[in-house]
């Protein structure tokens, strides 16, 4: 149920429009054409960004790929504000990931890395090949979202890829250094949790008292160092 | 202050919800009946943003420790004050010393209780409503328990304040709230994103069937029974941000409502959004009771808020002459 028509010819340029869908009367969502890449996401933090400064938009709230509106009212015309945000879709330059770079010291293996095994079986690699893939990456914060703090990691080397369970662990300890699908991240919170536990970092991802709570923001760069291995 | 004295899990302090905090990945939370929390504020004239107690485990006592005027709203749960009985929808002075027990609701899941000046605990991110997950917000980010201090703000607005009065129920007042005589919810929604990749037999189903809520539904979501939604093909979502109302189609194919404490981000096909006017119906709807879902455009979601609004705004400015009488 698209308000906008994405199959439809936009004359004069050759890229689809994004897709904008309503959520109730209170929620947009609009969805970036075409897979996933770090351009597109660019593009929709240079989108939410601007989004965040309208009228009537309690938040922008950032996902892969996509980006949600929150508003304080339901808005009277969705057909214009479908069309401006088309609009500024084709206009607006993208961001950069040119956020700070934060680096997490990573106890991998352990206790708390207790998925280390089955993701280095999976792959067909020691675990030690896994860690040094894991650590060697750098990545790029595409949302903050799902629970308190959590980044959504992207530019994980797709060797050490690895589902996410259909059981979810019970009580994952929060620093958890995880592993779902081709993203990385790390828990927040404890809680039931279905990605791949590898390791485990002290830095504190969340601070409710803060100004800014998150440790991970979008565009932010991430890299993990090895702090130690127990294998 | 006021003191807990009977408690059982999931009791919390809510407001209106943590509005702001989405994009660093942290849920609303908030009164699953926002009109229930509101009508509670409106009758005591306190500041719309006030916190309350939401009780969904019954039975709950408490002990005021000071002279304190409060309202008791939501579910009918055979409230008694001091010995005597307190009518839902009703506001009235406690004296120190006073308990207050609210016994078991007969229909409905959930009471608030609002206190004249408000709960007066610090806002975390912008609010006072609990995130049990999380472990902010509320007293101490917990549910409330026996022996609990609940601190109520002293600035009292007008000390020679008249209460004891009451409200219209919203189910009485607007109408169409009330479940139907079959014991039917009918909740109100507007398709959704995925709403077109469902087959026509799958949407057709999606409406005909009378869904049970089940008893895996808690303050973060409903999950509902009775038919299974599958697609043609899987669909792979990238995750995505979701509002309370929004309900999903995991692959299992058993809906699930998103509500108040659900997660800031989604990743499955979302077949239709609960309008905002039912949102609060659908918060006092226990595990177990059952719903149809009926479709509404746009214009008729936006205009179904205005009774509802006129409503709060209404019991406002009565109560506000109420207490000056």
């Amino acid at each position: 149920m698209s308000i906008n028509h994405p199959t439809a010819p936009f004359v004069g340029a050759p890229e689809k429009d994004p897709n904008i869908s309503l959520i109730g009367t209170l929620a947009m969502l609009v969805e970036a054409p075409g897979d996933f890449d770090l351009v597109q996401q660019g593009r929709i933090w240079a989108l939410a960004e601007v989004f965040s400064s309208w009228p009537n938009v309690q938040e922008a709230v950032i996902g892969v790929t996509n980006v949600m509106l929150a508003f304080e009212q339901p808005p009277e015309d969705i057909g214009a504000l479908s069309a401006s945000i088309i609009e500024l879709w084709h206009r607006l330059p993208g961001r950069d990931a040119n956020g700070k770079l934060i680096e997490i010291p990573v106890v991998y293996g352990g206790e708390y890395g207790f998925d280390l095994p089955a993701v280095a079986a999976r792959a067909g690699l020691s675990g030690r090949e896994v860690v040094r893939i894991h650590s060697e990456g750098e990545y790029t914060v595409c949302a903050v979202a799902s629970s308190p703090g959590f980044g959504y990691l992207h530019g994980l080397d797709p060797r050490i890829f690895m589902p996410r369970k259909s059981v979810p662990s019970l009580n994952m300890r929060a620093g958890s250094v995880t592993i779902g699908g081709m993203q990385t991240g790390v828990a927040a919170l404890s809680s039931p949790n279905g990605w791949n536990a590898i390791g485990w970092a002290a830095v504190p991802m969340f601070d409710p008292r803060s100004d800014q709570p998150s440790l991970m923001a979008p565009g932010d760069r991430v890299k993990f160092r090895i702090d130690r291995i127990e294998l | 202050m006021i003191e807990i004295l009977t408690s059982h899990a999931l009791n919390t302090i809510q407001d209106l919800g943590r509005i702001g905090a989405r994009r660093f990945g942290v849920s609303t939370s908030g009164a699953m009946d926002p009109v229930a929390l509101a009508a509670g504020n409106a009758l005591l004239g306190n500041d719309s943003t006030a916190a309350s107690i939401e009780v969904q485990t019954f039975p709950f006592r408490l002990r005021f420790g000071a002279d304190i005027a409060f309202a008791l709203t939501g579910v009918d749960c055979n409230a008694v004050l001091a010995g005597c009985a307190v009518p839902p929808w009703w506001c009235m002075r406690a004296k120190a010393g006073d308990i207050l027990a609210l016994g078991f609701p007969r229909h409905g899941a959930r009471a608030y209780l609002t206190f004249e000046g408000g709960i007066d605990l610090p806002r975390v991110l912008g609010s006072r409503s609990t995130h049990i997950r999380a472990g902010f917000g509320g007293l101490d980010g917990r549910a409330l328990r026996e022996g609990d201090i609940v601190p109520i703000s002293h600035t009292r607005r007008e000390a020679a304040a008249r209460f004891d009065f009451g409200a219209e129920p919203p189910e009485v007042a607007i109408a169409g709230a009330r479940a139907s005589e079959d014991g039917v919810f009918r909740v109100r929604v507007l398709r959704a994103g995925e709403y077109d990749l469902f087959s026509d037999a799958m949407q057709a189903t999606f409406w005909s069937t009378t869904w049970k809520i089940s008893f895996q539904s808690d303050r973060g979501g409903y999950r509902l029974a009775g038919a299974k939604l599958t697609l043609p093909a899987p669909v792979e979502m990238r995750s995505h941000g979701v509002v309370a109302g929004v309900v999903q189609v995991p692959p299992a194919g058993e809906p699930i409502i998103q509500m108040s404490d659900a997660n800031t981000a989604g990743g499955y096909p979302k077949i239709a959004a609960v309008i905002q006017a039912d949102l609060w119906r659908l918060g006092q709807a226990p595990p177990g009771s059952l719903i149809v879902f009926s479709e509404v455009d746009y214009r008729e979601a936006v205009a179904a808020m205005t009774p509802v609004n006129d409503y709060i705004a209404g019991l406002r400015a009565t109560a506000d002459l109420f207490r000056a009488l």
